[in-house]
């Protein structure tokens, strides 16, 4: 009785499972099938024998990555950056919706966002552009319009490591802010105005109001983007490392991502087995990242947790 | 919170329009660079006001059969990716906002499992280029990463399920309509907010794409716009050497404005189309995104 009707079941909705088709096999082509080609990482690879047949080398390719000064230098990197990244854009997210949301009139509240959220929609090759306008060294803006006048000695911002952190982790968040604040306004917007009423009665001022009404109403999203970008922890944004820097090589101390080595081994050096060891590592460690967050906040605060 | 005090209000809109400016600032440097001479750009560097101003770099523009074609090749595929990504993502969105469909938590899974672990890009490179066989044609640019995520199908799905009653699908289906039928004439049309987001999303995404024209491509012909902007970028020469294959004397190149016409050109659309799409991708962002 029960197979018939989920035999029944499964008919009567047929024709959803041909809709679900086409995205089932593209999931699978693009997200799937490159999976098993993480045993790369333990191969020597050759283009004669392709991804199968290639001989077995056991660990040797992590043996070469972990013994190079580089595995070090990319994963201080790509942590540091997303820690980076998570503190600081959370703080400027919610900080833009709180003041976004206290714009009374709604026509004005609409154009501030809709300029704050353009620099998302540019593409990163763009915003070299726009960086190189301002960093360049001979033509740049900074250079010419401020140094000069100035009587400084012009900065040659492409080879010189020490400014670097701070150049992309504000581009970063100048690019995301607008992106991100987003879902933390239409969180405020849905806060019960009628607490705020009721702590302005009781003489709260607004920092308090913002401590101990807006901050633990936003918890649970706060807690839910956190979860999400420390399980993207090992990974980072390629464009932004490749091509803002302008491939420097004088910067690599502090540009160089595990994205970009994996990029760099297999374009340019020509190193498949030490661009597949990193990029097995950046799977496997990303994984573990995910899982082990999501356990964690199951213990804390289950209604949180993603599964 | 109405008891906005005036220096409260003075202080959080000189912020915000501090902000504004520091979001626009960037774009009237590139374009005032793009409209001065080349002499002035190398003597006194880029700025705010076109230094001698001149249409020069686009007038060169216009005579450069590359950047004609990057344009053509960016427009087909920003078109044809858009349509075939909403496409995609709204046949599968659909089905797995139905709670009745068997099998829904497999499915979904499938699909969130995509956003959890991926392969990475030496698999994927090797499998789309000695599998598929893509590099250097259109298909390149179109398929690998674009087409559809796990993010948008979850967010599309989340969308159906908070905003399309089971009762309107129910009646329709009493009446005999047949399931594309009801997709395409009243779930679509009631959800025209996400639909435009999907489209944005994707639309941006193709638009902005260079790292499939960076991986697969080396034939100049198949240069989109940002494919052809990655490759000045660090090149300033490379139009001059593309031009060999073209029509102008490859002397003349103003390279420096040129640089920031083209890019002027790759941003110039998406700053003209995206505000009168800002409402509903925000609206499409908030309502899908709310409930995981």
């Amino acid at each position: 009785m029960e197979r018939k009707s989920l035999g029944k079941q499964i008919k009567k909705h047929l024709p959803f499972y041909f809709m679900m088709l086409p995205a089932i096999i593209y999931l699978f082509i693009n997200n799937y099938m490159p999976m098993p080609g993480l045993v790369l990482a333990f191969k020597r690879y050759n283009v004669r024998d392709g991804i199968y047949k290639s001989p077995w080398v056991g660990l040797e390719n992590f043996r070469y990555l972990f013994t190079t000064k580089d595995a070090w230098i990319i994963t201080r990197n790509t942590i540091l950056y997303n820690l980076a990244f998570i503190i600081l854009g959370t703080a400027c997210a919610i900080g833009v919706a709180v003041i976004l949301n206290d714009i009374v009139s709604k026509r004005r509240k609409k154009v501030y966002q809709t300029i704050i959220l353009l620099p998302y929609m540019i593409s990163i090759v763009v915003v070299a552009y726009l960086v190189n306008g301002f960093l360049a060294s001979d033509t740049g803006f900074i250079n010419n319009c401020i140094m000069e006048p100035l009587g400084l000695q012009p900065v040659s911002f492409y080879s010189e490591t020490k400014y670097w952190p701070f150049i992309l982790i504000f581009i970063n968040i100048w690019k995301g802010v607008g992106y991100s604040c987003i879902l933390y306004l239409a969180n405020i917007g849905g806060i019960d105005p009628g607490y705020y009423e009721a702590a302005s009665l009781d003489g709260a001022t607004r920092w308090q109001k913002f401590i101990r009404i807006t901050l633990p109403c936003l918890k649970p999203t706060i807690i839910t983007m956190t979860i999400l970008a420390i399980g993207k922890m090992f990974y980072s944004d390629f464009g932004l490392f490749y091509q803002v820097p302008m491939q420097s090589g004088a910067l690599f101390q502090v540009t160089q991502t595990i994205d970009t080595y994996v990029f760099y081994g297999l374009m340019n050096n020509g190193n498949i087995g030490m661009s597949a060891a990193a990029s097995f590592y950046q799977s496997m460690v990303g994984f573990v990242l995910v899982l082990a967050t999501n356990a964690i906040v199951n213990k804390v605060s289950k209604e949180n947790a993603m599964f | 919170m109405v008891d906005n005090s005036k220096g409260y209000k003075i202080i959080i809109n000189t912020i915000l329009i501090l902000m504004c400016a520091a979001c626009l600032a960037p774009f009237f440097l590139l374009i005032a660079s793009s409209f001065s001479s080349e002499q002035a750009l190398i003597a006194n560097g880029y700025s705010f006001f076109p230094r001698e101003f001149t249409a020069e770099a686009y007038r060169y523009l216009l005579q450069d059969a590359s950047v004609f074609h990057a344009y053509g090749v960016t427009l087909l595929l920003t078109a044809l990716g858009t349509v075939l990504s909403i496409l995609l993502t709204t046949l599968i969105a659909y089905p797995l906002s139905l709670s009745s469909l068997p099998g829904r938590g497999i499915i979904s899974f499938y699909v969130f499992f995509t956003m959890l672990f991926a392969g990475g890009l030496v698999p994927s490179y090797m499998m789309w280029t000695q599998i598929f066989h893509i590099k250097n044609i259109f298909a390149a640019l179109l398929f690998p990463n674009l087409v559809t995520n796990g993010f948008i199908i979850m967010m599309m799905r989340s969308y159906f399920q908070a905003n399309i009653p089971g009762e309107v699908l129910e009646s329709a289906r009493m009446d005999g309509a047949s399931e594309i039928y009801i997709l395409f004439k009243i779930v679509i049309p009631m959800s025209l907010p996400i639909m435009a987001t999907v489209g944005l999303m994707s639309g941006i995404s193709y638009w902005n794409d260079w790292n499939n024209n960076l991986y697969y491509i080396t034939e100049p012909q198949l240069n989109s716009v940002q494919g052809l902007l990655n490759r000045m970028l660090t090149n300033a020469q490379y139009l001059k050497q593309a031009a060999t294959m073209g029509s102008v004397g490859a002397n003349a190149v103003p390279t420096t404005s040129v640089r920031m016409a083209v890019a002027v050109l790759g941003v110039v659309p998406v700053l003209c189309i995206y505000p009168f799409f800002q409402k509903y991708f925000v609206k499409g962002m908030t309502i899908g995104a709310v409930k995981g």
